[in-house]
């Protein structure tokens, strides 16, 4: 292991800055109940980077949406528990919710030419920011806002601080989505997939970028992806997620070395590599359930090399030491 | 062919279009009654001739001195209750609401008749040939379009002159460009779609694919926008007949009784003009209300 | 200059051109139409008059030359100012329209003033919450006020207003106070009286517009990634309205205003007419009736001139909101 991820082990020793626990976020539609969220334990200690990981549809980023308290009818969240620094987050009322957000609580989209609003200059979007939380001037606050700009590695801030989205490039204007991330110095960052929209070539640089400044900054993150590769270099642990529920959970070396769950494992031979130059890709067999119609019993069933009869009911999760946990029937322990 | 969307996953029976387009239009109740309205207008309308205690236009059946008499009062001579009143000629105003509205009902279903055949072909010939003639169309569709319809109208009229047909023609004109917009809009999305491709790969006639395959695809916007147009003809016209400019004194609208009652208004005699003023409310808000659920059903993109 | 900054004025200039064609266009279209109809001197003579005498007034009035002398000495004239002399009263066209103008211009303002104050919060309220009775209730009433005919509306005012509850005038302008050349009457409490039912004719139809634009922006603008963006900031809701939201939907809106600010103006002739108000729009009707061509020629080319700049002003309002569009400036 090395020397940041024993950090990262060490901190979650102490009191976890975030604790969900038994998440369930559903959606009552005209169709049924999309049970996006079906289950879903984490545990995040402070200056922690995990990585979320999960295909379209498994409900990673309603997770996200979830601990931001952000989500609007017809869904909501119908049970579990999210505890923020001693904060539970789910009884919480929306005034109080409204202060953690954007200052104790950031999050970063993952589209930014959607996420600026394209008629308001940058300064402004990132000064109110500011000014939402404090009392401060204009004219500090803009100071504040020019100080984010050169942390997140931008030339010529003061130039632009005057922009407006639509003339910067999209890596430009997802460094200051982080910026405004950063702004009021938040305990905790959701990032939501927020290189999968842009080039590859930035997308190794933005990775590199963030993951030193939630370093320096002692932030912790929780990084939301499809994409294994991006996490593997990224994050101190990872949590594997599949039609809503948490299936595998453990430090990067653990969940990428030993996989427990054939989800996880499926997973990672899909990745190509030079291993598998030249040969057929692997593809885990069948597709993903609807949410609206999930198997019976673990939801991977169908598709699972592993599937025994004991899989036509739930697995719960079972926990192992190191804050290692999976949830089947047969892991690969 | 466009069809609007109803998700139901568990849906074994096919249902046909039309059927599931009549169940949607009888969900909301404010459109049922929208077209209930509108049959009960427009029948006593039509058979005004038939069913008027009286007709306000013959003027031999006028007695003068019933003039001006309030709602609900007995007619000295005939005997027939003038369940209205009466106005300064004596004439019965609901029979004169009867008469007015089957006017104000024919000069807009014609004008809109005319101006939807009109203003599809230009729209339809236009988005089907393309280039310059669907350029210079369109131009001349615009510059109508920037005017305000009152306007085209009052010069159409002072052009023309005065007269019923003289007012159906300056509708007609009015209303033209509309119909050619949306319909072009709409046969410019079908063109490109490969049913219209594949017709043309077959070498079927331009005047064959245009009626039998664009044609029917264009139906559902065009329907919402005749249905809507028809009440913005008839207050059109009610209008111009108030004003003065519509409609001969010999073959009065809703418009032109609203105009003749005026006067009276303030004197306190307000059935003259507030009767047929009911009646052409009721008219445009009942086409109104089906017109604007028919957009709800038949635009997919409008769907909640 | 840098190129993005030559572009605006280039743009100006290229629209003033074109509506100079378009207004020299109407200009001939409507000149020829009218000199179809009928023979304007049987109004201005009597039944008994001598073919002579009406010879001489034909003569006098320019009318016994050929079509094309007749329009280009119209243009001629026009180009000074002078658009002929009203067969009926012999003033100066122009000046007939010109003094009516303020009357017209005061009422169409006060009444598209009151529709977007009244109509863009309704709208914006409808939007918010699409689902409950109060929107639904809003919305039906939109679909009232702008299909039933403006005539309509105003009968209506003035039944319930001046008739039933007699508490405002049914006609007439009201006290004027002299600004500059100008009168106006809304510097006084009896013109505001005066004004009350006409404008609100004129304005709730206007409204019933406004309020569904809003509304259908409204809803297209809420479920944008950058309102949730701006929630996840930990922004205010009311700065989230009144910033983010409403920023990004006044295009629709000042679109929609600003056409039917030109459809008031002609509007206003429906409305002037009810309430006898001395504006423009019923000297037009007076004009039409009468056959008293220079009047209506000199409307419309003031009305066509108008829309025209109404057009341009609406354009450079666009690039002042939404700066994305000044990049767009290549027509």
């Amino acid at each position: 292991m090395d020397v940041s991820s024993m950090q990262a082990t060490a901190m979650t020793r102490q009191e976890p800055l975030l604790s969900i626990k038994g998440l369930k976020t559903h959606f009552a539609t005209r169709a049924g109940v999309v049970k996006a969220v079906d289950g879903v334990d984490i545990e995040l200690g402070r200056g922690e980077i995990l990585g979320l990981v999960g295909e379209s549809g498994s409900g990673k980023s309603i997770t996200g949406f979830s601990i931001l308290g952000l989500i609007d009818p017809p869904g909501r969240i119908v049970d579990g528990s999210i505890d923020y620094d001693g904060l539970d987050l789910v009884s919480m009322g929306e005034e109080a919710r409204r202060r953690l957000r954007g200052n104790d609580i950031a999050m970063i989209f993952q589209d930014p030419s959607m996420t600026l609003n394209p008629v308001l200059r940058i300064d402004t979007q990132l000064i109110e920011t500011v000014q939402a939380h404090a009392e401060v001037s204009t004219a500090e606050a803009r100071q504040r806002a020019r100080d984010a700009l050169v942390q997140v590695g931008i030339p010529s801030p003061d130039e632009r601080l005057k922009a407006y989205p639509y003339e910067l490039s999209g890596g430009m204007r997802q460094r200051i989505a982080i910026a405004i991330a950063l702004i009021n110095k938040p305990k905790l960052i959701i990032a939501d997939e927020p290189t999968t929209a842009l080039d590859v070539s930035i997308q190794g640089q933005i990775i590199y970028e963030v993951k030193q400044l939630c370093r320096r900054t002692g932030t912790a993150l929780i990084w939301i992806t499809h994409d294994l590769a991006v996490v593997a270099g990224l994050a101190d642990r990872i949590s594997v997620m599949y039609a809503g529920r948490i299936v595998e959970t453990g430090t990067t070396a653990d969940v990428i070395e030993r996989p427990l769950h054939p989800y996880t494992q499926g997973l990672i031979d899909s990745v190509p590599s030079h291993a598998t130059r030249g040969h057929r890709l692997h593809q885990i067999k069948g597709m993903t359930p609807s949410l609206l119609n999930l198997p019976k019993g673990c939801a991977f069933r169908e598709r699972c090399e592993k599937a025994t009869p004991e899989c036509l009911v739930a697995p719960e999760p079972t926990v192992l030491p190191g804050g290692r946990s999976v949830r089947c029937w047969n892991p690969a322990l | 062919m466009s069809t609007p969307v109803t998700v139901s996953p568990t849906a074994d029976v096919e249902e046909s279009p039309f059927r599931r387009f009549l169940v949607q239009f009888r969900e909301n109740r404010l459109a049922m009654a929208g077209l209930i309205l509108m049959i009960l207008l427009a029948i006593p309308a039509v058979a005004a001739p038939w069913i008027a205690p009286q007709n306000p236009y013959d003027i031999g059946s006028l007695d003068i001195l019933d003039s001006q008499m309030p709602p609900g009062s007995a007619a000295e001579v005939s005997g027939i209750t003038y369940w209205l009143g009466t106005d300064s000629q004596a004439r019965d105003v609901l029979s004169a609401v009867l008469y007015g509205m089957r006017t104000s009902l024919l000069v807009a279903f014609l004008s809109v008749t005319v101006s939807l055949l009109i203003g599809s072909t230009v729209g339809l010939c236009a988005a089907y040939f393309g280039g310059w003639l669907d350029a210079l169309l369109m131009r001349i569709v615009d510059i109508q379009l920037s005017f305000p319809a009152i306007l085209v109208a009052l010069v159409m009229l002072s052009v023309l002159g005065q007269g019923l047909d003289k007012v159906i023609i300056a509708l007609i004109v009015v209303q033209w460009a509309y119909f050619a917009r949306t319909v072009r809009g709409t046969a410019l999305v079908e063109r490109n779609r490969e049913y219209v491709l594949a017709a043309r790969c077959l070498s079927l006639g331009w005047r064959r694919i245009i009626a039998r395959h664009l044609l029917p695809n264009c139906l559902p916007p065009l329907i919402v926008i005749a249905t809507i147009d028809l009440a913005n003809a008839i207050a059109l016209e009610a209008t111009l007949s108030f004003l003065g400019v519509g409609v001969p004194v010999t073959q009065p609208s809703l418009g032109m009784l609203i105009a003749n009652g005026f006067e009276f208004m303030l004197s306190g005699q307000y059935w003259i003009s507030f009767f047929p003023g009911i009646a052409l409310a009721l008219a445009i808000v009942g086409i109104n209300l089906v017109g604007d659920h028919l957009r709800d059903i038949l635009n997919p993109r409008n769907a909640q | 200059m840098r190129k993005k900054d030559r572009q605006v004025p280039v743009f100006i200039i290229n629209r003033l051109f074109q509506a100079i064609g378009v207004i020299l266009v109407m200009s001939v279209l409507v000149f020829v139409g009218l000199y179809l109809i009928g023979d304007p001197t049987s109004m201005l003579v009597s039944p008994e008059a001598t073919e002579i005498e009406r010879q001489a007034l034909r003569k006098a009035l320019g009318l016994d030359q050929s079509i094309w002398v007749q329009y280009l000495t119209f243009l001629g004239n026009a180009v000074h100012g002078d658009f002929g002399r009203s067969f009926l009263t012999g003033q100066p066209a122009l000046q007939l329209i010109v003094e009516r103008m303020p009357a017209t211009v005061e009422l169409v303002v006060v009444a598209m003033t009151f529709s977007v104050v009244v109509g863009v919060p309704l709208g914006i309220l409808a939007g918010l919450r699409p689902k409950a009775p109060s929107s639904k209730a809003i919305m039906t009433g939109s679909i009232l006020g702008f299909s039933l005919p403006n005539f309509w509306i105003g009968l209506m005012l003035i039944m319930l207003f001046a008739v039933y509850l007699g508490i405002l005038p049914a006609s007439a302008r009201g006290e004027t106070v002299n600004v500059g050349p100008v009168a106006l009457s809304i510097l006084t409490l009896d013109g505001w009286q005066h004004l009350a039912l006409p404008a609100l004719t004129l304005g709730l139809a206007k409204a019933a517009l406004i309020i569904r634009v809003t509304r259908a922006a409204t809803r297209e603008v809420l479920p944008m990634d950058y309102i949730k963006f701006a929630r996840a900031k930990g922004l205010r809701p009311s700065r989230i309205l009144n910033v983010h939201l409403l920023k990004n939907i006044l295009i629709p809106i000042v679109t929609v205003a600003g056409l039917e600010f030109g459809q008031a103006i002609a509007f206003a002739v429906v409305t002037e007419s009810v309430f006898s108000w001395p504006g423009m729009g019923k000297l037009l009707i007076d004009s039409i009736i009468t056959l008293d061509r220079p009047v209506v020629v000199a409307y419309l080319v003031m009305m066509v001139f108008f829309l025209v700049i109404l057009n341009l002003v609406i354009d450079i309002l666009y690039m002042a909101i939404d700066p994305s569009a000044r990049e767009k400036v290549r027509d």
